[in-house]
């Protein structure tokens, strides 16, 4: 009791916010952080697109089936995401540690896609400084906006991954519980700005 | 500790999403076949994206279930992009010139 009476302004050992771990809050401002950035991207693409005379159409252009697929197997990948968590609080590792595999299996094939689509139209002519279609800003605007998010996927693999070697490491299924759900945050966050780039960049 | 959450059921937001995602394809192909402006199509388009992202935060992000505040800070980037957009907007009506086809004017011969 006297260790308490004499830190009597002592922090409290997790934020009322997310009462579960500090590292949760930190991976929403984290994240916060980041949807800024992306925010000033997508809203900078708009008004690049909005002050150009031939903004060529994108779906016309950039062609939305192979994208499409692209988003539906992120959309899966989130589920097998949440998937890996609940098997974690059942106490599965083994489960777990499938799903997770899963999880980074479907952000690999959804980089592999991308590289794909970016050789096609780069082959095409769409430049990072111009191309056949029109205004030259709408290639670098796709280039950079796709590929920040490309590099987002990238890391969240590598993330995912090392998040396995976690699970395995600790023989108690409660111990990765937290890490694995801050690193399921961190994922589906990159599904949610998927989700935005294809309305804003393809469809729209 | 594990397994504290209130567990949505994740298989129906899967297809609620999946379904949405045809939904905003088929929006796109919409004026082909009705007559419907591109103007409506666009608000369709960002209003299901909206409903798409806040899906994935409110039940994979386990949003609905942590505190107000929590919500605040996720929503925070939201209003700052949306803010941005009616900053950045009014240059359009100032603007208006093609960037690809905009060539050097022909230099005059030089005169000695």
């Amino acid at each position: 009791m006297s260790a308490a009476t004499t830190h009597a302004a002592v922090e409290r050992a997790e934020t009322p916010l997310t009462p579960e771990s500090w590292g949760k809050l930190g991976m929403w401002i984290f994240l916060a952080g980041d949807a800024v950035g992306f925010g000033t991207l997508l809203a900078s693409y708009g008004g690049m697109r909005a002050t150009s005379a031939d903004w060529p159409n994108p779906y016309a252009v950039l062609g939305i089936n192979l994208t499409a697929a692209m988003t539906f197997l992120l959309i899966c990948s989130s589920v097998t995401m949440v998937k890996a968590l609940e098997w974690l609080g059942r106490g599965d590792r083994a489960r777990a540690k499938m799903f997770l595999f899963f999880t980074a299996l479907g952000g690999a094939l959804f980089v592999g896609c991308q590289a794909y689509e970016w050789t096609h139209l780069i082959e095409r002519g769409l430049h990072i400084n111009g191309n056949p279609w029109g205004a030259a800003l709408f290639g670098t605007s796709f280039f950079i906006v796709t590929g920040f998010h490309g590099l987002h996927v990238t890391a969240g693999v590598i993330y995912l991954l090392a998040m396995i070697g976690v699970v395995s490491r600790r023989p108690d299924p409660a111990a990765s519980y937290n890490m694995i759900e801050i690193a399921g945050l961190y994922w589906h966050f990159v599904d949610l700005v998927w989700i935005m780039v294809f309305t804003f960049m393809y469809l729209l | 500790m594990a397994a504290e959450h209130k567990h949505p059921n994740y298989m129906a937001i899967f297809y609620l999403l999946a379904v949405l995602t045809v939904g905003e394809i088929a929006v796109v192909f919409l004026p082909h076949y009705i007559g419907i402006s591109k103007f409506a199509v666009g608000v369709f388009l960002c209003a299901f994206a909206l409903v798409k992202a806040a899906l994935v935060a409110m039940y994979f992000m386990h949003l609905k279930f942590e505190t107000r505040t929590l919500g605040l800070i996720a929503l925070t980037p939201l209003a700052i992009a949306t803010l941005l957009v009616f900053v950045i907007l009014p240059d359009a009506s100032f603007v208006h010139h093609k960037t690809a086809d905009v060539k050097p004017a022909p230099e005059e011969p030089a005169k000695h």
